[in-house]
């Protein structure tokens, strides 16, 4: 097998018998909070900005900055994006153009990444927790010999130690936990699209662009990046963003009843989600799974009908602004955190629902022409 | 056609008495296969109940350092509830501080991973998600089982059926007909969380020490059958069966789940188990036809253990220690056999029946033979005498002016108003009868 | 070929209880089930077995129980198991992990040269997906993490073609052998293992490696004392203040309740309403 690549100049281990949780002096050198933003085909994830947001706090508690990475080829538009990054609270933004980062391969970007945060030594690096941000994230904090912290659903820094303290749902949802890197720099911590929320852009806010070479070449890079096919448009769900998501669970019996559930969303032009039973009873696409194993969702509105709310599926959905659960069963789990409840028959009140909506939009959209 | 065996011995079932006897099988050098049909052993197995150490001992006499024991049982409780009262008599003696201990409340869940991987360590080979259908056989002879996986022959000299209360199996190779409603209890269980020291100040028990109570009466809806609860560790177990046949003749159409939820919420029972937190719910069945219900237990290359050959005595909810037993002695016999060389035939199998008739189990079964006969016949003991009994009780301790013997007097009629007096005397004859 | 596959054994969440006092895991009676996502990986392991031909060792890191994890991936088809036990590697978070999972994958690759590490997409208890990349890492190794499908592999040329689940589509990625892949979930079915199978799993001896045995040169790599994370807190989520409204179906007619529903929901969220109508318009 290959000789392991030793690692690019890893922030040096404490040595010692016991458990270090001192930060030695070269490690205080490490400042600011980074935020590794995502992109991909003309476009930027949301959850980079939102973890710009989060990063904002962080660096005013810690009285520090704000950094935001960005590596991608030449023809990406990273100014542009760098400006936004700016506009969402970024002090400066480490730009690095080069061909081989022109799509996302783990190789050149661990390199790219591994060495910005060996450079410029940043306290706090934050990564989405999407197939890349985890790919990424997974590679670079064993390439640094640090701690990462993934899917967490807050961030703070501890009083007394001013570490980030992070915190995570373990055992689907049943527990929460706090996790902090005390003897290590970067500390990292990866955060799921839609935990946290979307910070307002402010265009008149100024930063720093610095720019960084690769100093990598096509042929170095063992991997090969073929094709791309992009999902069609018909099977693109994008649930996370959705503002109105109707649910559907084993409730409803078959997937034929579950054909109410698209046409509520249909009406009101929501997405339609559902528990892991029925996708995995193949009712309706893996994508549309909401929860610890599916997606994490925020909607304005989220109707759950036959749905009984176990845990693996509320850590995904309780951060929905106005939760309506029906269901049969009274004592069901989702009445202890839904806002309004019906104890009914699904197959009946969907329908109900979708008329009245459609009744009710019909006349208000008159009412405004 | 038979095949050649791959193994000495196959068991089937993973419970106490399919452990009992493989352990004991694979201790003494045999080649065992034992299958079982749950995702783990005990993972199909009812949890919380009473394990009586004497029979457990004689298989692993150190079973006390490392099996999972929940407490060991100091005091015994026995209730006759009405709606809204009981009597009874408790129990408790220092001579059950003494170790070792005679009787503890163990987890099946628990207990039976435990039980097993010690016949695992004993070298017996186990495999769990699989279910035996059908006994092979080559004419008169027991020489494999089929299982319910593709190439799911195994061929062994001799198959001890540990299946448990249905006993599908022997069913199917009609070594014995279709158990009676009449025989069988349906029995249904709740394991309550509760934190220790909330569990000692109700019981008033100590870090080990444990309670048991039993209870009949009129939560049996006038059924035939009992209540139970006990103290594990961390947790309550409660629980409560009747027969089958009643249920099914049930004239409130009574579901067992009810009679659960009405004990829980009985005025004597509710504020021992109030805050307690569900963990876990199992209706299972126990065989409680007693002596005359046992069917033939051996024949040409087979045996049968535990509840499938409905070793349980009903009187004292005693089941797991007959299972391990019934278990052990068959597997001295296939051992026995096996030394002097023989053959797995009916006539050298029979020694297990001779073995099972000297041995404690035959002779409780034996003597509490007409019990569920008398019971069964005669509700009233559910119905009516629960509520005299705890009156009669009321009457006595109620201090209203009334002198007792007077009271005595009531009570006396109010028995005889409800019952006649013939029908007073048979009752106290059957019983006595059934418990000589 | 030779394929090694981590597996890692888990409690089986779905019947995980939360103490509600000490607000602890209460594993007891819970059963250890193989991490539900390791499968994908090992069926798709097999399923090269199955065409190249070659040898397929399953590997974890855990207490003396897990062995029956191993057993059950034996089951199934693998051919060999290690488990890599030691009281040194407790309290080990992923880094510590994928240290000493790298230090076996080594040990065994010096039986037979290793051609494919797989992993699990991720635990359902750790549930970081980093363990994966960080064996990748550590023995570099090209990393093919969420592959929904191995499109091609050319033994002879050293090379494998996969289908990569990203953001928004799927990217085709080729790359040279060795090399560690991450299966998503649901990319296959884990096949049923006969009785003859089972028998042989029942049977079979798993090789036990201290962490001598694993060749561990640095203790301070492994366990509590390589884990750069540390747990400062647990807790359970905090229950809900406010109780939810009941619209109750007894006193009032469905349609109603559907009227008297979106009143409210309108009044407690006044931007939602008009968003509705806007995408009506659109
Ligand atoms: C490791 C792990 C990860 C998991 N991840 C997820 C996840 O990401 N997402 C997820 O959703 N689950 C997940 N689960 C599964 C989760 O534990 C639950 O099993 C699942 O959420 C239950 O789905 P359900 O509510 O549709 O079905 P059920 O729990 O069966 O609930 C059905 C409900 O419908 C009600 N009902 C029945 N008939 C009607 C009717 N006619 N009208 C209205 N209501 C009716 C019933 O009262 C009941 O409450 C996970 C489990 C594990 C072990
Ligand atoms: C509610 C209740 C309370 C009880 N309380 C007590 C008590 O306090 N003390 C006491 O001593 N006894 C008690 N008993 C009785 C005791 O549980 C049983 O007598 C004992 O479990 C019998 O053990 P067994 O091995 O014969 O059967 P089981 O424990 O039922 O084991 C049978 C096993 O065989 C497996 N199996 C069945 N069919 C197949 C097949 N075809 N292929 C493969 N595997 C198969 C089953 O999965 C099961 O694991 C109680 C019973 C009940 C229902
Ligand atoms: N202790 C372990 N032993 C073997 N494999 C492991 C272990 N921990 C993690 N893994 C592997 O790493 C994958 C990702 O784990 P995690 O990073 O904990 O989500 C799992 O799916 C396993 O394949």
């Amino acid at each position: 097998m290959n000789a392991p690549t030793t690692p690019a100049a890893p922030a040096k281990r404490p040595a010692g018998r016991g458990r270090n949780l001192e930060l030695s002096d070269e490690l205080k050198a490490y400042k600011g909070v980074w935020v590794f933003v995502e992109h991909d085909r003309g476009h930027v994830h949301s959850v980079s900005w939102e973890l710009l947001g989060e990063a904002r706090k962080l660096a005013d508690t810690l009285g520090s900055q704000v950094g935001a990475v960005l590596l991608g080829g030449a023809d990406e538009h990273l100014e542009k994006f760098a400006a936004e990054a700016i506009s969402f609270g970024a002090d400066t933004v480490y730009i690095v153009t080069d061909p081989v980062l022109k799509g996302y391969r783990n190789e050149p970007f661990t390199k790219g990444l591994t060495d910005l945060v060996n450079k410029y030594k940043p306290e706090i690096l934050l990564l989405g927790a999407t197939s890349q941000g985890r790919d990424l994230a997974g590679s670079v904090a064993t390439t640094l010999l640090t701690g990462l912290t993934a899917d967490c659903t807050e961030l703070n820094i501890d009083p007394v130690s001013k570490a980030l303290a992070a915190t995570r749902p373990t055992f689907g949802g049943s527990l929460y936990c706090t996790i902090m890197t005390l003897a290590y720099r970067p500390q990292m911590a990866t955060v799921r699209p839609r935990v946290m929320l979307m910070p307002k852009a402010d265009s008149s806010r100024t930063g720093n662009l610095v720019h960084d070479t690769l100093g990598m070449v096509e042929t170095q890079i063992v991997t090969k990046l073929l094709d791309f096919i992009a999902d069609a448009h018909s099977n693109k769900i994008n649930l996370p963003y959705a503002d109105v998501i109707v649910s559907g669970g084993k409730g409803l019996k078959n997937p034929d009843n579950f054909k109410m559930v698209f046409e509520l969303a249909r009406v009101l032009g929501g997405e339609v989600g559902a528990t892991r039973p029925c996708v995995q009873s193949g009712w309706v696409e893996a994508d549309r799974q909401v929860g610890q194993t599916g997606k994490t969702v925020r909607p304005k509105l989220y109707i759950a009908a036959g749905i009984s709310g176990a845990v693996q599926h509320r850590v995904g959905m309780e951060g929905s602004d106005v939760i309506v659960a029906i269901n049969t069963d009274p004592n069901a789990p989702i009445f202890e955190f839904a806002h309004y409840g019906i104890v009914g028959n699904a197959m009946l009140v969907l329908p109900a629902l979708t008329s009245a909506f459609a009744e009710h939009l019909a006349k208000r959209s008159k009412q405004v022409a | 056609m038979k095949k050649p065996s791959q193994f000495d011995a196959i068991v089937v079932g993973a419970g106490p008495s399919g452990n009992a006897c493989a352990y004991t099988l694979a201790k003494a050098g045999l080649k065992v296969l034992q299958i079982e049909r749950g995702e783990y052993p005990g993972s199909k197995n009812v949890q919380g109940a009473i394990l009586y150490s004497d029979a457990l001992e004689k298989i692993i006499p150190d079973f006390r350092d490392d099996a999972p024991l929940e407490r060991h049982i100091i005091e015994q409780r026995v209730w006759v509830l009405d709606d809204n009262s009981f009597v009874g008599t408790h129990y408790r003696s220092d001579d059950y501080n003494k170790p070792p201990y005679n009787r503890y409340t163990i987890i099946r869940a628990q207990f039976d991973k435990w039980f097993s991987s010690k016949v695992r360590e004993a070298g017996a080979l186990l495999i769990c998600e699989t279910t035996v259908n059908h006994l092979i056989m080559d004419g008169e002879q027991v020489v494999g089982v089929q299982c319910d996986r593709e190439a799911g022959d195994v061929y062994a000299d001799v198959v001890i059926m540990a299946d448990g209360v249905n006993s599908t199996l022997a069913r199917k190779a009609g070594f014995h007909g279709e158990i009676k409603d009449s025989n069988v209890a349906l029995a249904v269980k709740e394991i309550l969380f509760m934190p220790e020291d909330t569990i000692r100040q109700r019981f008033n028990i100590g870090e080990e020490e444990g309670v048991v109570i039993e209870m009949v009466g009129k939560i049996t809806d006038g059924m035939m059958g009992t209540g139970f609860l006990y103290t594990n560790k961390e947790s309550l177990t409660i629980g409560i069966g009747c027969m089958l046949g009643d249920f099914k003749g049930s004239v409130n159409k009574t579901s067992p789940y009810a009679l659960l939820e009405k004990l829980k919420q009985h005025p004597s029972i509710a504020p021992l188990i109030q805050g307690g937190e569900m963990k876990e719910y199992a209706a299972h069945l126990i065989p409680e036809g007693g002596f005359y219900a046992i069917p033939k237990v051996y024949g040409n290359g087979w045996m049968i253990v535990g509840d499938s050959g409905g070793f349980v005595n009903a009187v004292h909810r005693e089941g797991s220690n007959l299972a391990m037993t019934t278990g052990r002695l068959a597997a001295e016999t296939v051992i026995a056999a096996k030394a002097a060389g023989k053959p797995m035939s009916e006539s050298v199998l029979k020694s297990y029946k001779t073995e099972l008739d000297k041995s404690f189990v035959m002779k409780d079964l034996h003597k509490y033979r007409d019990m569920p006969e008398v019971f069964h016949k005669n509700n009233q003991f559910f119905t009516t005498y629960p509520e005299l009994v705890s009156k009669a009780a009321h009457k006595m301790f109620t201090v209203d002016g009334v002198d007792k013997k007077t009271k005595e007097r009531e009570i006396f009629s109010s028995f005889r108003t409800s019952r006649s007096l013939t029908g007073l005397v048979g009752d106290a004859v059957k019983l006595w009868r059934a418990f000589r | 070929m030779h394929i090694v596959v981590c597996i890692k054994q888990v409690p089986d969440s779905a019947q995980i209880r939360v103490h509600p006092v000490t607000n602890t895991i209460m594993r007891q009676g819970v059963p250890a089930i193989v991490n539900p996502y390791d499968l994908f990986s090992l069926e798709e392991a097999l399923r090269l077995k199955d065409k190249y031909g070659g040898k397929v060792t399953v590997l974890c890191m855990g207490p003396p129980q897990a062995e029956e994890a191993l057993r059950k991936c034996i089951s199934f088809g693998a051919d060999d198991a290690v488990l890599v036990t030691d009281r040194a590697f407790a309290g080990a978070d992923t880094l510590a992990t994928s240290y000493a999972l790298a230090a076996g994958i080594r040990q065994i690759a010096k039986e037979q040269a290793v051609d494919i590490v797989f992993t699990g997409k991720q635990t359902i208890d750790g549930d970081t997906a980093q363990v994966g990349p960080g064996i990748a890492k550590r023995m570099g190794l090209q990393l093919l993490t969420y592959v929904s499908r191995i499109v091609e592999t050319d033994l002879d040329g050293r090379s494998i073609t996969v289908e990569r689940r990203a953001e928004g589509g799927v990217q085709v990625l080729k790359t040279a052998l060795p090399c560690l892949i991450t299966m998503l979930e649901n990319t296959n079915e884990m096949r049923f293992a006969n009785l003859p199978a089972m028998i042989h799993a029942a049977a079979y001896p798993v090789r036990k490696w201290s962490k001598e045995q694993a060749a561990i040169e640095d203790l301070d790599k492994i366990g509590l004392k390589g884990s750069p994370t540390v747990v400062s807190k647990v807790f359970g989520p905090s229950p809900r203040t406010e109780k939810v409204e009941m619209l109750d179906l007894e006193t009032s007619n469905l349609r109603d309740i559907s009227l008297n529903l979106l009143q409210k929901v309108f009044t407690r969220h006044p931007t939602l309403e008009a968003d509705l109508l806007m995408k009506e318009e659109a």
